[in-house]
């Protein structure tokens, strides 16, 4: 982690304050700065900053895709050379109906699976006709893949900072 | 929802304006008032159409996570969902159709206390968890195109 991504805890206290979302009152960021004991300019700009160091992705709206009726979300997963998987990763990553693309380590012979990407469709035949897409571009790159879809969730909250 | 809902979903999914007055500025593209704004988002939340109005943190710029997986026999199923479930530090549990069947985000302050997390599962379960960390991100995450039929 470069110097300029570090984080102190006024920063930490700012994401742990807003992660929940931000507060829906008039002056959103006065408030954040009220609970953490910093003026309105300073929470603004540390965001700001941490938004340029990538820290923050984006802020905005976060759409509950199941709520919204796309019902059909699966984790397609890949089996793709791994010469290959960073620039295919790219490639998969910005197609619009994925919403995460990572390379992760593969745990042969039970997990044969790198590249992981989320994709989402109101049901499942849309869903499976984009893996389709993504199959297709992998091409001779991909030995296998497979679409996990989810029957459950037993869990879900935000990031959640301990410390 | 109506064609404004639809705006406040799509259109300020990234961008939130870094303003004193965000919900004012974000009226003032769809000519509505500060308060319609700020009532519109808290129907939709209260609707479950989004889930907040927020900052996305990029993973592992702030503590460290990974995604686990095991493979749970379906008459332990229930069990060992709630006894993973029950960890502060995992912040996703998912059941999916496959052999591995049991899938999880383990989020802590470092990358030990994640590790101690799922030493923790395989020895409580008496099950092998699958450690499957980031190791490359493809995606910026710049927000999700919603379309409506």
């Amino acid at each position: 982690m470069s110097a300029s991504n570090a984080i102190d805890e006024f920063d930490r206290a700012i994401i742990r304050a807003t992660q929940a979302g931000l507060p829906l009152t008039h002056a959103p960021y006065e408030t954040v700065g009220q609970e953490v004991g910093l003026t309105q300019q300073e929470v603004m700009a540390r965001m700001a900053r941490m938004l340029d160091d990538g820290i923050i992705r984006r802020i905005g709206a976060v759409p509950n895709h199941y709520a919204l009726g796309f019902l059909g979300n699966g984790m397609t997963v890949w089996d793709v050379d791994d010469e290959a998987a960073q620039d295919l990763g790219v490639v998969i990553g910005n197609l619009d109906f994925v919403s995460h693309a990572y390379l992760r380590p593969r745990h042969r012979p039970h997990w044969p699976y790198n590249l992981f990407a989320m994709a989402h469709g109101r049901d499942r035949s849309e869903v499976a006709s984009k893996a389709e897409i993504i199959r297709t571009l992998l091409g001779e790159h991909c030995r296998s893949g497979e679409i996990l879809y989810s029957t459950r969730i037993l869990k879900k909250t935000g990031l959640r900072l301990v410390g | 929802m109506d064609d404004i809902d639809k705006a406040l979903l799509n259109d300020f999914q990234r961008d939130f304006p870094l303003v004193a007055r965000p919900y004012a500025e974000i009226g003032a593209c769809l000519s509505m008032s500060e308060d319609e704004v700020i009532e519109a988002y808290a129907n939709l939340a209260e609707q479950k159409y989004i889930s907040r109005i927020g900052a996305v943190i990029a993973p592992n710029q702030v503590g460290a996570s990974t995604l686990a997986a095991m493979r749970v026999p379906e008459d332990r199923l229930a069990e060992v969902a709630e006894f993973v479930t029950s960890f502060s530090q995992v912040n996703h549990n998912y059941e999916r159709e496959h052999d591995i069947n049991l899938w999880f985000v383990v989020a802590a302050d470092d990358v030990l206390e994640v590790g101690e997390v799922l030493s923790r599962i395989e020895a409580e379960t008496d099950l092998e968890v699958l450690n499957l960390p980031i190791i490359e991100d493809y995606h910026l995450d710049l927000g999700f195109k919603l379309e409506w039929a």
